[in-house]
Protein backbone atom coordinates (compact mmCIF):
# COMPACT_ATOMS: atom_id res chain seq x y z
CA UNK A 1 0.00 0.00 0.00
CA UNK A 2 3.09 2.31 -0.71
CA UNK A 3 0.68 4.38 -2.81
CA UNK A 4 -1.49 5.45 -0.23
CA UNK A 5 0.42 8.88 0.74
CA UNK A 6 -0.01 12.37 0.70
CA UNK A 7 0.27 12.79 -3.08
CA UNK A 8 -2.11 10.12 -3.81
CA UNK A 9 -4.99 12.00 -1.38
CA UNK A 10 -3.92 15.44 -2.62
CA UNK A 11 -4.81 14.17 -6.46
CA UNK A 12 -7.99 12.71 -5.43
CA UNK A 13 -9.05 15.73 -3.23
CA UNK A 14 -8.40 17.68 -6.44
CA UNK A 15 -10.51 15.67 -8.58
CA UNK A 16 -13.43 15.53 -6.08
CA UNK A 17 -12.92 19.37 -5.64
CA UNK A 18 -12.83 19.91 -9.32
CA UNK A 19 -16.08 17.64 -9.62
CA UNK A 20 -17.99 19.05 -7.00
CA UNK A 21 -17.08 22.69 -8.07
CA UNK A 22 -18.26 21.72 -11.88
CA UNK A 23 -21.82 20.14 -10.08
CA UNK A 24 -22.87 23.41 -7.88
CA UNK A 25 -22.01 25.88 -10.60
CA UNK A 26 -24.03 24.16 -12.98
CA UNK A 27 -27.63 23.87 -12.30
CA UNK A 28 -28.79 22.27 -15.36
CA UNK A 29 -26.27 19.04 -14.07
CA UNK A 30 -27.11 19.33 -10.29
CA UNK A 31 -30.41 20.07 -10.31
CA UNK A 32 -31.78 17.11 -12.13
CA UNK A 33 -29.97 14.69 -9.61
CA UNK A 34 -32.01 16.59 -6.98
CA UNK A 35 -35.68 16.54 -9.27
CA UNK A 36 -35.84 12.91 -9.93
CA UNK A 37 -35.46 11.65 -6.06
CA UNK A 38 -37.90 14.36 -4.68
CA UNK A 39 -40.25 13.26 -8.11
CA UNK A 40 -40.24 9.73 -7.01
CA UNK A 41 -40.78 10.50 -3.52
CA UNK A 42 -44.18 12.43 -3.91
CA UNK A 43 -45.04 9.99 -7.01
CA UNK A 44 -45.13 6.95 -5.27
CA UNK A 45 -45.50 8.21 -1.44
CA UNK A 46 -48.15 10.73 -2.56
CA UNK A 47 -49.98 8.80 -5.61
CA UNK A 48 -49.51 4.98 -3.52
CA UNK A 49 -50.29 5.76 -0.13
CA UNK A 50 -53.66 3.87 -0.04
CA UNK A 51 -51.43 0.66 -1.18
CA UNK A 52 -50.83 0.68 2.75
CA UNK A 53 -54.34 -0.47 2.99
CA UNK A 54 -53.80 -3.25 1.11
CA UNK A 55 -54.32 -6.37 3.19
CA UNK A 56 -51.20 -8.09 4.26
CA UNK A 57 -49.28 -4.86 4.24
CA UNK A 58 -47.90 -4.79 7.59
CA UNK A 59 -45.38 -2.13 7.65
CA UNK A 60 -45.76 0.68 10.20
CA UNK A 61 -45.48 3.57 7.99
CA UNK A 62 -45.97 4.00 3.97
CA UNK A 63 -44.08 7.23 3.53
CA UNK A 64 -40.96 5.32 5.42
CA UNK A 65 -41.42 2.40 3.27
CA UNK A 66 -41.19 4.60 -0.01
CA UNK A 67 -38.56 6.51 1.69
CA UNK A 68 -35.92 3.77 1.84
CA UNK A 69 -36.71 2.91 -1.86
CA UNK A 70 -36.06 6.49 -2.36
CA UNK A 71 -33.13 6.52 -0.54
CA UNK A 72 -31.20 3.77 -2.55
CA UNK A 73 -32.04 5.01 -5.53
CA UNK A 74 -30.99 8.80 -5.07
CA UNK A 75 -27.92 7.24 -3.92
CA UNK A 76 -27.69 5.10 -6.95
CA UNK A 77 -28.43 7.43 -9.15
CA UNK A 78 -26.02 9.50 -7.66
CA UNK A 79 -22.98 7.55 -8.42
CA UNK A 80 -24.55 7.07 -11.95
CA UNK A 81 -24.07 10.90 -12.85
CA UNK A 82 -20.45 10.39 -11.76
CA UNK A 83 -20.36 7.73 -14.43
CA UNK A 84 -21.71 10.74 -16.58
CA UNK A 85 -19.26 13.04 -15.77
CA UNK A 86 -16.20 10.50 -15.56
CA UNK A 87 -17.17 10.35 -19.48
CA UNK A 88 -17.76 13.37 -19.92
CA UNK A 89 -13.89 14.74 -19.16
CA UNK A 90 -12.90 11.56 -20.86
CA UNK A 91 -14.75 13.14 -23.97
CA UNK A 92 -13.16 16.49 -23.69
CA UNK A 93 -10.02 15.73 -23.18
CA UNK A 94 -9.54 16.61 -19.55
CA UNK A 95 -9.58 13.06 -18.60
CA UNK A 96 -6.36 12.19 -20.36
CA UNK A 97 -4.76 15.77 -18.56
CA UNK A 98 -6.14 14.05 -15.00
CA UNK A 99 -4.24 10.86 -16.17
CA UNK A 100 -0.67 12.86 -17.34
CA UNK A 101 -0.63 14.76 -13.80
CA UNK A 102 -1.13 12.10 -11.44
CA UNK A 103 1.28 8.90 -10.65
CA UNK A 104 -1.57 6.85 -9.85
CA UNK A 105 -4.27 6.82 -11.80
CA UNK A 106 -6.61 4.96 -9.40
CA UNK A 107 -6.70 8.71 -7.50
CA UNK A 108 -8.85 9.39 -10.18
CA UNK A 109 -11.99 6.66 -9.75
CA UNK A 110 -11.30 7.62 -5.66
CA UNK A 111 -11.63 11.28 -6.00
CA UNK A 112 -15.01 10.96 -8.16
CA UNK A 113 -15.97 8.97 -5.70
CA UNK A 114 -15.52 11.14 -2.49
CA UNK A 115 -16.71 13.94 -4.81
CA UNK A 116 -20.28 11.79 -5.00
CA UNK A 117 -20.06 10.69 -1.08
CA UNK A 118 -20.28 14.75 -0.69
CA UNK A 119 -22.74 15.60 -3.32
CA UNK A 120 -25.13 12.47 -2.05
CA UNK A 121 -24.89 14.04 1.23
CA UNK A 122 -26.89 17.19 -0.11
CA UNK A 123 -29.75 14.57 -1.77
CA UNK A 124 -30.20 13.06 1.63
CA UNK A 125 -30.57 15.98 3.52
CA UNK A 126 -33.03 17.49 1.00
CA UNK A 127 -35.01 13.76 0.60
CA UNK A 128 -35.15 13.36 4.37
CA UNK A 129 -36.20 16.63 5.16
CA UNK A 130 -39.28 16.16 2.37
CA UNK A 131 -40.03 13.32 4.18
CA UNK A 132 -40.24 14.38 7.41
CA UNK A 133 -41.87 17.41 6.65
CA UNK A 134 -44.85 14.74 4.78
CA UNK A 135 -45.06 13.44 7.92
CA UNK A 136 -42.75 10.32 7.84
CA UNK A 137 -42.61 8.54 11.01
CA UNK A 138 -38.85 7.04 12.08
CA UNK A 139 -38.58 4.26 14.87
CA UNK A 140 -35.22 3.80 14.71
CA UNK A 141 -32.53 5.17 16.43
CA UNK A 142 -29.63 7.31 15.53
CA UNK A 143 -27.70 4.35 15.25
CA UNK A 144 -30.17 2.49 13.37
CA UNK A 145 -30.39 5.36 10.89
CA UNK A 146 -26.67 6.04 10.40
CA UNK A 147 -27.03 2.16 9.68
CA UNK A 148 -29.72 3.00 6.92
CA UNK A 149 -27.42 5.67 5.67
CA UNK A 150 -24.87 3.61 5.31
CA UNK A 151 -26.69 1.21 3.15
CA UNK A 152 -27.29 4.32 1.12
CA UNK A 153 -23.72 5.15 0.64
CA UNK A 154 -22.44 1.58 0.12
CA UNK A 155 -25.12 1.51 -2.87
CA UNK A 156 -23.52 4.73 -3.99
CA UNK A 157 -19.95 3.48 -4.36
CA UNK A 158 -21.41 0.04 -6.20
CA UNK A 159 -23.26 1.98 -9.00
CA UNK A 160 -20.55 4.50 -8.94
CA UNK A 161 -17.83 1.85 -9.77
CA UNK A 162 -20.21 0.17 -11.99
CA UNK A 163 -20.79 3.04 -14.04
CA UNK A 164 -17.08 4.33 -14.00
CA UNK A 165 -16.12 0.92 -15.53
CA UNK A 166 -18.66 1.96 -18.63
CA UNK A 167 -17.37 4.87 -18.52
CA UNK A 168 -13.60 4.36 -18.19
CA UNK A 169 -14.19 2.51 -21.30
CA UNK A 170 -16.45 4.07 -23.90
CA UNK A 171 -15.33 7.41 -22.53
CA UNK A 172 -18.38 8.83 -23.87
CA UNK A 173 -21.56 10.39 -22.45
CA UNK A 174 -23.46 8.26 -25.99
CA UNK A 175 -22.59 5.24 -23.00
CA UNK A 176 -24.91 7.06 -20.53
CA UNK A 177 -28.16 5.16 -20.90
CA UNK A 178 -25.19 2.23 -20.30
CA UNK A 179 -24.69 3.12 -17.40
CA UNK A 180 -28.59 4.42 -16.59
CA UNK A 181 -30.34 1.53 -17.64
CA UNK A 182 -28.99 -1.12 -15.62
CA UNK A 183 -29.16 0.62 -12.14
CA UNK A 184 -32.70 1.94 -12.98
CA UNK A 185 -33.93 -1.37 -13.93
CA UNK A 186 -32.37 -3.20 -11.21
CA UNK A 187 -33.81 -0.71 -8.50
CA UNK A 188 -37.03 -1.51 -10.05
CA UNK A 189 -36.87 -4.99 -9.80
CA UNK A 190 -37.45 -5.13 -5.95
CA UNK A 191 -39.95 -5.19 -4.08
CA UNK A 192 -40.56 -1.14 -4.37
CA UNK A 193 -44.38 -0.94 -3.94
CA UNK A 194 -44.96 -3.50 -1.61
CA UNK A 195 -43.22 -5.76 0.76
CA UNK A 196 -42.05 -8.89 -1.34
CA UNK A 197 -44.74 -10.92 0.35
CA UNK A 198 -47.32 -9.47 -1.72
CA UNK A 199 -45.26 -9.26 -4.79
CA UNK A 200 -47.15 -12.06 -7.64
CA UNK A 201 -46.24 -13.19 -10.77
CA UNK A 202 -42.67 -13.32 -12.14
CA UNK A 203 -41.51 -10.47 -10.27
CA UNK A 204 -41.27 -12.19 -6.62
CA UNK A 205 -38.87 -14.90 -7.56
CA UNK A 206 -36.87 -12.30 -9.71
CA UNK A 207 -37.14 -9.87 -6.54
CA UNK A 208 -35.76 -12.63 -4.49
CA UNK A 209 -32.57 -12.86 -6.11
CA UNK A 210 -31.95 -9.15 -6.51
CA UNK A 211 -29.31 -7.84 -4.69
CA UNK A 212 -31.35 -4.59 -3.86
CA UNK A 213 -34.47 -6.44 -2.30
CA UNK A 214 -31.71 -6.98 0.70
CA UNK A 215 -30.22 -3.50 0.83
CA UNK A 216 -34.10 -2.13 0.90
CA UNK A 217 -35.26 -4.77 3.27
CA UNK A 218 -32.43 -4.23 5.38
CA UNK A 219 -32.71 0.01 5.30
CA UNK A 220 -36.72 -0.42 5.63
CA UNK A 221 -35.60 -2.72 9.38
CA UNK A 222 -33.51 -0.05 10.23
CA UNK A 223 -35.60 2.96 9.49
CA UNK A 224 -38.43 0.81 11.68
CA UNK A 225 -36.36 0.33 14.94
CA UNK A 226 -36.47 -3.51 14.12
CA UNK A 227 -32.87 -4.34 12.72
CA UNK A 228 -33.29 -8.06 10.85
CA UNK A 229 -30.88 -9.12 7.62
CA UNK A 230 -28.72 -6.64 7.97
CA UNK A 231 -25.28 -9.25 7.89
CA UNK A 232 -26.94 -10.23 4.24
CA UNK A 233 -27.38 -6.33 3.58
CA UNK A 234 -24.41 -5.25 4.14
CA UNK A 235 -22.66 -8.68 3.29
CA UNK A 236 -24.37 -7.86 -0.83
CA UNK A 237 -23.31 -4.49 -0.67
CA UNK A 238 -19.60 -4.70 0.02
CA UNK A 239 -19.98 -7.99 -2.40
CA UNK A 240 -20.94 -5.69 -5.08
CA UNK A 241 -18.41 -2.69 -4.35
CA UNK A 242 -15.50 -5.37 -4.53
CA UNK A 243 -16.74 -6.41 -7.72
CA UNK A 244 -17.49 -3.22 -9.47
CA UNK A 245 -14.57 -1.59 -7.93
CA UNK A 246 -12.73 -4.35 -9.83
CA UNK A 247 -14.62 -3.57 -13.18
CA UNK A 248 -13.81 -0.10 -12.60
CA UNK A 249 -9.88 -0.23 -12.01
CA UNK A 250 -10.12 -2.69 -15.41
CA UNK A 251 -11.68 0.26 -17.35
CA UNK A 252 -9.43 2.45 -15.99
CA UNK A 253 -6.42 0.12 -17.47
CA UNK A 254 -8.00 0.80 -20.58
CA UNK A 255 -8.47 4.09 -20.85
CA UNK A 256 -4.82 4.02 -19.70
CA UNK A 257 -4.10 1.68 -23.03
CA UNK A 258 -5.97 3.94 -24.96
CA UNK A 259 -3.77 6.77 -24.36
CA UNK B 1 -35.48 34.03 -48.64
CA UNK B 2 -39.62 33.92 -47.13
CA UNK B 3 -40.58 35.58 -51.15
CA UNK B 4 -38.75 32.76 -52.49
CA UNK B 5 -40.16 30.42 -50.46
CA UNK B 6 -43.46 31.47 -50.76
CA UNK B 7 -43.58 31.93 -54.61
CA UNK B 8 -41.93 28.84 -55.13
CA UNK B 9 -44.16 26.64 -52.61
CA UNK B 10 -47.06 28.16 -54.10
CA UNK B 11 -45.93 26.74 -57.50
CA UNK B 12 -44.59 23.84 -56.74
CA UNK B 13 -45.89 20.28 -56.54
CA UNK B 14 -49.18 19.40 -55.06
CA UNK B 15 -49.49 19.34 -51.64
CA UNK B 16 -50.19 15.62 -51.05
CA UNK B 17 -46.99 14.54 -53.20
CA UNK B 18 -45.07 17.04 -50.51
CA UNK B 19 -46.48 15.19 -47.70
CA UNK B 20 -45.59 11.91 -49.19
CA UNK B 21 -42.26 12.56 -49.66
CA UNK B 22 -41.71 13.57 -46.49
CA UNK B 23 -43.54 11.10 -44.85
CA UNK B 24 -41.84 8.20 -46.77
CA UNK B 25 -38.53 9.79 -45.19
CA UNK B 26 -40.07 10.23 -41.93
CA UNK B 27 -41.04 6.20 -41.80
CA UNK B 28 -37.76 5.30 -43.51
CA UNK B 29 -35.41 7.26 -41.38
CA UNK B 30 -37.67 5.28 -38.26
CA UNK B 31 -36.85 2.02 -39.65
CA UNK B 32 -33.07 3.14 -39.66
CA UNK B 33 -33.08 4.12 -36.11
CA UNK B 34 -33.66 0.64 -34.03
CA UNK B 35 -31.93 2.67 -30.94
CA UNK B 36 -34.13 5.05 -31.00
CA UNK B 37 -37.35 2.77 -31.75
CA UNK B 38 -36.33 -0.35 -29.28
CA UNK B 39 -36.37 1.37 -25.66
CA UNK B 40 -38.99 2.95 -26.89
CA UNK B 41 -41.29 0.05 -26.73
CA UNK B 42 -39.15 -1.49 -24.74
CA UNK B 43 -39.27 0.82 -21.82
CA UNK B 44 -43.10 1.12 -21.09
CA UNK B 45 -43.39 -2.86 -21.76
CA UNK B 46 -40.90 -3.46 -18.31
CA UNK B 47 -42.17 -0.77 -16.59
CA UNK B 48 -45.55 -2.34 -17.30
CA UNK B 49 -44.53 -5.70 -15.75
CA UNK B 50 -42.91 -4.71 -13.26
CA UNK B 51 -46.46 -2.16 -12.11
CA UNK B 52 -48.16 -5.60 -12.70
CA UNK B 53 -46.47 -7.64 -10.44
CA UNK B 54 -45.45 -5.17 -7.99
CA UNK B 55 -49.34 -3.86 -7.61
CA UNK B 56 -51.46 -6.27 -8.31
CA UNK B 57 -52.26 -6.24 -4.51
CA UNK B 58 -54.13 -3.13 -5.21
CA UNK B 59 -56.94 -5.17 -6.78
CA UNK B 60 -57.44 -5.85 -2.80
CA UNK B 61 -58.34 -2.01 -2.37
CA UNK B 62 -62.25 -1.82 -1.79
CA UNK B 63 -63.67 -0.02 -4.92
CA UNK B 64 -60.49 -1.04 -7.51
CA UNK B 65 -62.26 -1.36 -10.83
CA UNK B 66 -61.25 -4.88 -11.20
CA UNK B 67 -59.29 -8.04 -9.86
CA UNK B 68 -56.75 -7.82 -12.51
CA UNK B 69 -54.02 -5.19 -12.37
CA UNK B 70 -52.52 -5.62 -15.73
CA UNK B 71 -55.53 -4.59 -17.20
CA UNK B 72 -55.74 -1.67 -15.20
CA UNK B 73 -52.13 -0.72 -15.74
CA UNK B 74 -52.15 -1.77 -19.52
CA UNK B 75 -53.47 2.01 -20.64
CA UNK B 76 -50.76 3.42 -18.92
CA UNK B 77 -48.37 1.79 -21.58
CA UNK B 78 -50.12 3.41 -24.55
CA UNK B 79 -50.02 6.82 -23.28
CA UNK B 80 -45.91 6.29 -22.25
CA UNK B 81 -44.94 5.36 -25.85
CA UNK B 82 -47.65 8.63 -27.02
CA UNK B 83 -44.96 11.01 -24.68
CA UNK B 84 -42.00 9.11 -26.10
CA UNK B 85 -42.45 9.88 -29.24
CA UNK B 86 -42.80 13.72 -28.64
CA UNK B 87 -39.11 13.19 -27.97
CA UNK B 88 -38.87 11.01 -31.01
CA UNK B 89 -40.32 14.05 -33.48
CA UNK B 90 -38.44 16.28 -31.98
CA UNK B 91 -35.37 15.21 -31.94
CA UNK B 92 -35.42 14.21 -35.55
CA UNK B 93 -36.47 17.74 -36.52
CA UNK B 94 -33.70 19.05 -34.13
CA UNK B 95 -31.69 16.96 -35.88
CA UNK B 96 -32.18 18.59 -39.21
CA UNK B 97 -32.44 21.95 -38.01
CA UNK B 98 -28.40 21.30 -36.85
CA UNK B 99 -27.17 19.67 -39.10
CA UNK B 100 -28.23 22.19 -42.29
CA UNK B 101 -31.05 19.91 -43.62
CA UNK B 102 -33.48 22.08 -42.30
CA UNK B 103 -32.34 25.20 -44.14
CA UNK B 104 -31.74 23.16 -47.16
CA UNK B 105 -35.10 22.56 -47.16
CA UNK B 106 -36.59 25.84 -46.73
CA UNK B 107 -34.98 26.71 -50.56
CA UNK B 108 -37.62 24.05 -52.07
CA UNK B 109 -40.90 24.56 -52.49
CA UNK B 110 -41.53 22.14 -49.68
CA UNK B 111 -44.72 24.13 -47.82
CA UNK B 112 -44.21 24.33 -43.98
CA UNK B 113 -47.50 21.97 -43.47
CA UNK B 114 -45.88 19.01 -45.68
CA UNK B 115 -42.83 19.53 -43.35
CA UNK B 116 -44.83 18.70 -40.22
CA UNK B 117 -47.11 16.07 -41.63
CA UNK B 118 -44.56 14.58 -42.83
CA UNK B 119 -42.59 14.35 -39.14
CA UNK B 120 -46.00 12.98 -37.75
CA UNK B 121 -46.72 10.60 -40.25
CA UNK B 122 -43.96 8.66 -39.15
CA UNK B 123 -44.82 9.02 -35.79
CA UNK B 124 -48.65 7.81 -35.98
CA UNK B 125 -46.77 4.51 -37.62
CA UNK B 126 -44.48 4.18 -34.86
CA UNK B 127 -47.74 4.77 -32.44
CA UNK B 128 -49.45 1.96 -34.24
CA UNK B 129 -47.06 -0.62 -34.19
CA UNK B 130 -46.15 0.16 -29.93
CA UNK B 131 -50.24 0.14 -29.91
CA UNK B 132 -50.47 -3.49 -31.86
CA UNK B 133 -47.46 -4.64 -29.48
CA UNK B 134 -48.72 -3.50 -26.47
CA UNK B 135 -52.03 -5.19 -26.71
CA UNK B 136 -50.82 -8.40 -28.00
CA UNK B 137 -48.39 -8.54 -24.84
CA UNK B 138 -51.03 -7.20 -23.01
CA UNK B 139 -53.54 -9.69 -24.18
CA UNK B 140 -51.56 -12.74 -24.06
CA UNK B 141 -49.85 -11.57 -20.45
CA UNK B 142 -53.63 -12.15 -18.72
CA UNK B 143 -55.31 -8.23 -19.84
CA UNK B 144 -59.23 -8.61 -20.53
CA UNK B 145 -60.28 -6.05 -23.31
CA UNK B 146 -63.77 -5.29 -22.62
CA UNK B 147 -64.74 -3.13 -25.98
CA UNK B 148 -64.00 -6.15 -28.36
CA UNK B 149 -62.85 -5.89 -31.94
CA UNK B 150 -64.77 -2.47 -32.63
CA UNK B 151 -62.86 -1.52 -29.72
CA UNK B 152 -59.49 -1.87 -31.30
CA UNK B 153 -60.07 0.57 -34.12
CA UNK B 154 -61.47 3.09 -31.40
CA UNK B 155 -58.02 2.53 -29.25
CA UNK B 156 -56.10 2.32 -32.60
CA UNK B 157 -57.71 5.95 -33.35
CA UNK B 158 -57.13 7.82 -29.64
CA UNK B 159 -53.45 6.61 -29.95
CA UNK B 160 -53.23 8.61 -33.23
CA UNK B 161 -54.54 11.57 -32.05
CA UNK B 162 -52.22 11.42 -29.25
CA UNK B 163 -49.47 10.30 -30.94
CA UNK B 164 -50.22 13.46 -33.22
CA UNK B 165 -50.91 16.05 -30.24
CA UNK B 166 -47.51 14.91 -28.33
CA UNK B 167 -45.49 14.82 -31.60
CA UNK B 168 -46.89 18.19 -32.02
CA UNK B 169 -45.43 19.49 -29.02
CA UNK B 170 -42.08 17.93 -29.44
CA UNK B 171 -42.11 20.03 -32.87
CA UNK B 172 -42.68 22.85 -31.39
CA UNK B 173 -39.91 22.55 -28.92
CA UNK B 174 -37.50 21.69 -32.13
CA UNK B 175 -38.58 24.36 -33.81
CA UNK B 176 -38.06 27.14 -31.29
CA UNK B 177 -34.71 25.77 -29.71
CA UNK B 178 -33.57 24.14 -33.19
CA UNK B 179 -31.42 21.89 -30.22
CA UNK B 180 -31.89 18.13 -29.80
CA UNK B 181 -30.46 18.71 -26.18
CA UNK B 182 -33.12 20.90 -25.51
CA UNK B 183 -35.75 18.11 -26.71
CA UNK B 184 -34.27 16.00 -24.22
CA UNK B 185 -34.06 18.22 -21.81
CA UNK B 186 -38.43 18.32 -21.95
CA UNK B 187 -38.37 14.59 -20.78
CA UNK B 188 -38.24 14.77 -16.98
CA UNK B 189 -41.26 17.15 -17.72
CA UNK B 190 -43.34 14.54 -19.40
CA UNK B 191 -42.30 12.12 -17.17
CA UNK B 192 -43.93 14.27 -14.27
CA UNK B 193 -47.09 14.50 -16.50
CA UNK B 194 -47.26 10.47 -16.38
CA UNK B 195 -46.59 9.92 -12.89
CA UNK B 196 -48.68 13.08 -11.08
CA UNK B 197 -51.63 11.50 -13.11
CA UNK B 198 -54.49 8.43 -12.19
CA UNK B 199 -51.55 5.52 -13.86
CA UNK B 200 -51.28 3.77 -10.61
CA UNK B 201 -54.58 3.60 -9.05
CA UNK B 202 -57.72 5.20 -9.97
CA UNK B 203 -58.64 8.92 -8.98
CA UNK B 204 -61.34 7.87 -6.26
CA UNK B 205 -58.58 5.87 -4.41
CA UNK B 206 -55.75 8.17 -4.07
CA UNK B 207 -56.12 9.18 -0.59
CA UNK B 208 -53.54 12.50 -0.54
CA UNK B 209 -55.73 15.78 -1.63
CA UNK B 210 -52.75 17.41 -3.13
CA UNK B 211 -52.04 14.70 -5.50
CA UNK B 212 -55.88 13.91 -6.22
CA UNK B 213 -55.96 17.13 -7.14
CA UNK B 214 -53.13 16.98 -9.32
CA UNK B 215 -54.60 13.77 -10.58
CA UNK B 216 -57.56 15.76 -11.89
CA UNK B 217 -56.14 18.71 -13.53
CA UNK B 218 -53.61 16.74 -15.52
CA UNK B 219 -54.99 15.90 -18.78
CA UNK B 220 -53.05 12.74 -19.00
CA UNK B 221 -55.62 11.41 -16.31
CA UNK B 222 -58.43 11.67 -18.97
CA UNK B 223 -56.29 10.22 -21.97
CA UNK B 224 -55.07 7.20 -19.64
CA UNK B 225 -58.91 6.66 -18.42
CA UNK B 226 -60.50 6.92 -21.68
CA UNK B 227 -57.94 3.88 -22.88
CA UNK B 228 -58.59 1.79 -19.76
CA UNK B 229 -62.25 2.56 -19.80
CA UNK B 230 -61.92 -0.08 -23.37
CA UNK B 231 -60.28 -2.43 -21.28
CA UNK B 232 -62.36 -2.38 -17.89
CA UNK B 233 -65.91 -1.03 -18.57
CA UNK B 234 -65.83 -1.77 -23.07
CA UNK B 235 -67.83 1.22 -24.02
CA UNK B 236 -68.00 3.92 -21.28
CA UNK B 237 -69.56 7.44 -23.71
CA UNK B 238 -67.88 10.06 -21.04
CA UNK B 239 -65.02 8.91 -20.56
CA UNK B 240 -64.37 8.28 -24.29
CA UNK B 241 -65.69 11.77 -25.08
CA UNK B 242 -63.61 13.15 -22.55
CA UNK B 243 -60.26 11.01 -24.02
CA UNK B 244 -61.04 12.48 -27.17
CA UNK B 245 -62.25 15.92 -26.55
CA UNK B 246 -58.73 16.06 -24.74
CA UNK B 247 -56.35 14.63 -27.04
CA UNK B 248 -58.03 16.56 -30.33
CA UNK B 249 -57.59 19.91 -27.82
CA UNK B 250 -53.99 19.04 -27.70
CA UNK B 251 -53.25 18.18 -30.94
CA UNK B 252 -55.60 20.94 -32.51
CA UNK B 253 -52.99 23.21 -30.22
CA UNK B 254 -50.02 21.83 -30.95
CA UNK B 255 -50.23 21.74 -34.40
CA UNK B 256 -50.91 25.19 -34.33
CA UNK B 257 -48.67 26.49 -32.38
CA UNK B 258 -46.11 24.35 -34.48
CA UNK B 259 -47.41 25.62 -37.76
CA UNK B 260 -46.70 29.28 -36.29
CA UNK B 261 -43.00 28.30 -34.86
CA UNK B 262 -42.27 26.85 -38.49
CA UNK B 263 -43.34 29.89 -39.76
CA UNK B 264 -41.11 32.12 -38.14
CA UNK B 265 -38.04 29.64 -38.26
CA UNK B 266 -38.42 29.97 -42.31
CA UNK B 267 -38.87 33.62 -42.30
CA UNK B 268 -35.09 33.59 -40.27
Amino acid sequence: MSFLNRAYFASAWAVAWRYLHNLYTKPAVFVPGLIFPLFFLAAFAGGLSSVGDVPGFDYYDFTAFQFCFVLIQASALAGVFVGFSIAGDFEMGMGRRMMLATSNRSAIVIGYAIGAALRLIVVWVIITGVSLLAGMGVRGDGFDIAGMYMLGLLANLAALFFSAGIALRFRSLQAGPLMQMPVFIILFLAPVYVPQELLTGWIEPVASVNPVTALLDGARSLIAGEPSGLLLAYGVAIGLIAVMAVWAMRGLRKAEVAG
Amino acid sequence: MSGAVVTAGAGGSPLPIQIAAMAGRSVIRLIRQPAAIIPSVIFPLFLLAVNAGGLNAATDLPGFPTDSYITFAIAFTFIQSAIFSTMNAGQNLAQDIENGFFSRLVLTPMRPSALMAGQLAGLVLLGQFQALVYFAVGVAAGAEFAAGVGGYFVLAALVSIISIGFGGIGLIMAIRTGSGEAVQGMFPLMFVLLFFSSMTLPRNLIEQDWYRFLATINPVSYLIEAIRSLFITGWDGEALALGFGIATLIAVLSIAFAARSLKGRMLK
